[in-house]
């Protein structure tokens, strides 16, 4: 127990310290702060909980399911909520929780893969049409606009009808919709960047645009961006939510909640667990995402101090 | 060493031309240290930023060490010649620890990067090896302007370039740091051009004065015969006279007041 | 010591002040222990920064956020205790009874709105009366700010203004609804040298003819020195010194003669500035 309180001021003090030895602990400081401002802010903390939760949930949903949720159970079909199962079963008697937990698998690995696609990609060309202006600019931004002005199911339905159904192509299709905005929000920090005494003193340096853009430009504009994705996640997942309801997406007999939901719903009346159990389970990580993207551009909002 | 003949800088087309300097020329020679004064819009800012590079001239012509000189600037030549800027709270980058703002000169110019060099140029500008992992938010502005100073001197170069570099910092650290570019200047030779508004400061670094005003330089003179008070244009005389602080009797004048609208 | 003129004492009694933020670190006191008077004269402030001079304003106030907690033993405007007095109460000496002008008419003028219709809000929020009163009232103030075309400028944006016109904007409304004291921060600092004397020359003049008392906070130890009548100069969140404005070279606290011996003059060449030693006592508290 005193080994652990002294580690704890040790490591304490190695955070709070006024003189960091290296290049590490003055990061790892920085991120401390910004945790406790975090840590400050209620709404910010509900949505971290609740999207912890999921991440635990798909870590060890091994542990925590009673099955393996694809197996068929049809003596137990369409079972009421009870001890036995808390959200009841389905239609093909595999048990519902088990299927959401499983399913949260699934959706993090589509919002994990449309962010690792959209968010470069949004960065670079936003990035660099807002700092070499010009026709790049133009050229960037007309480009952008193209992807900008569909609807994105619609988009998306477009693509995935092309490509085919499964979940690559879903997040394929996804990313493809939903990258334009990113490029948006980074060209217009760029932009106010691009004057900033700090740059001039790169340019001044003999720093080239492409050093600048990557070592100076991208840090600053990733706050921003970063927030949008948060606040954008409950989309991607509804969008995808919507391509598995339309079948075109996950294939059945994998628990994406989005199939679920569309599987399920014509027990709606009689058998009201089915369908709307995956609607909660994406009501509350949706939530979860805007709650902990609020936070986020709190944090990172200059007036509020988050460096 | 540096030679600007006839330039001028327009910003803008057309009607809304602003022409921010009109015919300036100068010459400074290696080693010495000129000032720039002029209030806000005089163009002396504009005439700085030119001569670094970041803005390029509509005509004339700038020549740095005998090499006439465009915005397209060889590495080498950046190297010759730094500039050092107003704000402190703004010239450092708010995501790069100190240790990251002085290498990134270093390894734009493929100079050797060590440890020993970059504690050595924040001991020569008085910071002590605490400072190398902080952030700038972490510094008071007078610091940041040190590191400031010691980013730019880092890789050795033979002109600074100033703009404004104490006028947002407090008197005693204002001190502080002009007996650091005092110092610096005589112990490695270099050659300043300061921009300031204020005539005290100007006098004290430099050895000779240029007058500025809605773009034009309206009087050179030495320092003595700044101190001698003979300054022969007026807007000189109105300058030095600001510099000795308030008196009643500008209420006298107001009836002459500039008014811009 | 200059009184209130029904001789009721002075205006603004100020003993003890403290001012505390909370930060994450910790508690941090940028006020600490501040005492002075103020009549119907031009008080100085002075400081470097950090000294808690704009905190001290900001005090007198009331408009500090609510991380900041204020203490004092007397917080007093002609009677009325500021410490204890309703956000209403406040409300309504704020701006009529005391104004405060900042630093850069940029950031504390309203971009969408005229700046007449800006001043004649002011005077409208404290006083009742008519709108035609309130712009006569206006273009009144705008007169006595020796702006030569003041129908003009009523119907300009503040961002149509220049500099040193924006600060005597700020300077009429701020005047309008004939306040007893003003309290000036750093209000000159943003202007071009000329300019800021002009726009001091006129706010000496508006001063004067009101009647009111000036808190004149500043970093410029001789610009403040050769305006006002008295200084007070602050370090650490402390007075350290008082004393007459024209008897400021007899001052004898080491760090005002710091501050002054630091300053490079035209006049007096030096090779290497005087540079002000900070002595940890000067924080202990005033002489």
């Amino acid at each position: 127990m005193a080994e652990t309180l002294q580690t704890r001021e040790t490591l304490r003090g190695w955070l709070m310290s006024d003189a960091p030895a290296n290049a590490f602990q003055a990061r790892c400081q920085r991120i401390w702060f910004s945790w406790l401002a975090f840590r400050a802010n209620p709404i910010a903390m509900a949505g971290f909980i609740i999207i912890a939760a999921l991440i635990l949930m798909a870590i060890f949903a091994p542990v925590l399911t009673t099955g393996d949720g694809f197996t068929q159970h049809l003596g137990d079909r369409l079972q009421p909520p009870s001890w036995e199962h808390w959200f009841g079963t389905d239609q093909l008697g595999r048990d519902i929780l088990d299927r959401i937990i499983w399913g949260s698998r699934i959706t993090l690995y589509i919002v994990g893969l449309v962010a690792i696609i959209v968010v470069p990609i949004g960065m670079i060309i936003g990035i660099t049409a807002g700092f070499v202006g010009g026709w790049v600019d133009e050229v960037l931004m007309r480009f952008t606009d193209i992807f900008l002005a569909f609807p994105r199911l619609i988009l998306a339905l477009a693509f995935v009808s092309a490509l085919g159904p499964g979940i690559e192509n879903a997040v394929l299709a996804i990313a493809l919709t939903t990258w334009s905005p990113y490029a948006r929000i980074a060209r217009a920090e760029a932009l106010t960047l691009r004057n900033s005494e700090f740059i001039l003193a790169a340019r001044s340096q003999g720093a080239s645009t492409r050093r600048i853009l990557a070592r100076h430009v991208a840090p600053l504009c990733l706050a921003s961006v970063i927030v949008r994705l948060t606040l954008d996640m409950a989309g991607i997942i509804l969008t995808a939510a919507g391509l598995g309801f339309l079948g075109l997406g996950a294939q059945p007999p994998a628990p994406e909640w989005g199939a679920m939901i569309s599987t399920g719903r014509q027990f709606i009346l009689d058998q009201w667990w089915v369908p709307t159990m995956p609607g909660l389970a994406i009501l509350t990580v949706s939530l979860g995402f805007n709650l902990l993207g609020d936070g986020l551009r709190d944090v990172f909002d200059p007036k509020s101090g988050g460096a | 060493m540096i030679g600007i003949d006839g330039l001028d800088i327009v910003f803008g087309k057309g009607a809304r031309q602003f022409h921010a300097v009109r015919d300036f020329s100068m010459e400074i020679a290696e080693g010495e240290s000129v000032g720039l004064v002029g209030e806000s819009g005089s163009g002396k800012t504009t005439v700085l930023r030119a001569l670094a590079g970041l803005v390029a001239p509509t005509s004339g012509t700038i020549t740095i060490a005998g090499e006439p000189q465009g915005s397209r600037r060889s590495l080498a030549l950046r190297r010759r010649l730094q500039i050092i800027f107003q704000d402190p709270y703004g010239s450092l980058h708010p995501r790069h620890t100190i240790d990251q703002i002085l290498r990134e000169p270093l390894e734009i110019h493929r100079m050797k990067i060590s440890s020993r060099r970059i504690l050595d140029a924040l001991a020569e500008v008085g910071l002590g090896p605490e400072f190398r992992f902080r952030f700038p938010h972490q510094l008071s502005g007078g610091q940041r302007q040190r590191v400031a100073v010691a980013r730019a001197l880092i890789i050795e170069p033979q002109v600074l370039l100033l703009d404004e570099p104490t006028s947002a910092l407090d008197v005693s650290i204002q001190a502080e740091v002009l007996n650091l570019l005092t110092r610096l200047r005589r112990e490695r030779g270099l050659t300043y051009l300061l921009v300031s508004h204020d005539l005290a400061v100007v006098s004290h670094i430099c050895s000779r004065v240029a007058v500025m005003r809605l773009g034009e330089v309206v009087e050179t003179l030495s320092i003595e015969d700044l101190r001698a008070s003979t300054p022969q244009h007026t807007y000189t005389r109105q300058l030095l006279r600001a510099a000795q602080g308030y008196d009643r009797t500008v209420l006298e004048e107001l009836d002459q007041l500039d008014e811009v609208l | 010591m200059a009184a209130t003129p029904d001789g009721k004492g002075p205006l603004l009694e100020v003993e003890d002040l403290h001012v505390s933020f909370r930060t994450p670190k910790g508690m941090v006191e940028a006020v600490r222990g501040v005492s002075f008077e103020l009549g119907r004269e031009k008080l100085g402030v002075v400081g470097e920064s950090g000294s808690g001079k704009s905190q001290t304003g900001r005090a007198v106030m009331g408009l500090l956020d609510a991380r900041a907690t204020v203490r004092a033993k007397t917080l007093r405007f002609g009677g009325i205790d500021l410490l204890t007095a309703s956000q209403r109460r406040m409300r309504r000496i704020r701006g009529a009874r005391i104004s405060m002008i900042l630093q850069d008419p940029k950031y504390s003028l309203n971009p969408v709105m005229t700046v007449g219709r800006q001043i004649a809000e002011a005077y409208l929020i404290h006083r009742r009366g008519t709108r035609a009163e309130a712009r006569s009232r206006a273009l009144h103030m705008l007169r006595a700010v020796r702006i030569r075309d003041p129908e003009r400028v009523y119907h300009a944006y503040p961002h149509e203004l220049s500099g040193g016109m924006g600060q005597r904007v700020m300077i009429a409304m701020m005047m309008v609804p004939e306040p007893d004291i003003l309290i000036a921060d750093e209000p000159t600092s943003a202007l071009d040298v000329t300019v800021s004397l002009q726009v001091l020359a006129i706010l000496d003049e508006v001063v004067e003819r009101t009647g009111a008392g000036l808190i004149f906070i500043s970093h410029d130890l001789n610009l403040v020195a050769s305006f006002t009548d008295r200084v007070l100069i602050m370090y650490a969140g402390r007075v350290v010194e008082t004393c007459a404005a024209d008897r400021l070279a007899e001052a004898e606290h080491p760090y005002t003669q710091g501050l002054l011996s630091c300053l490079p003059r035209i006049d007096n060449p030096v090779e290497t500035l005087p540079t002000l030693k900070r002595d940890p006592r000067w924080a202990g508290g005033p002489q």
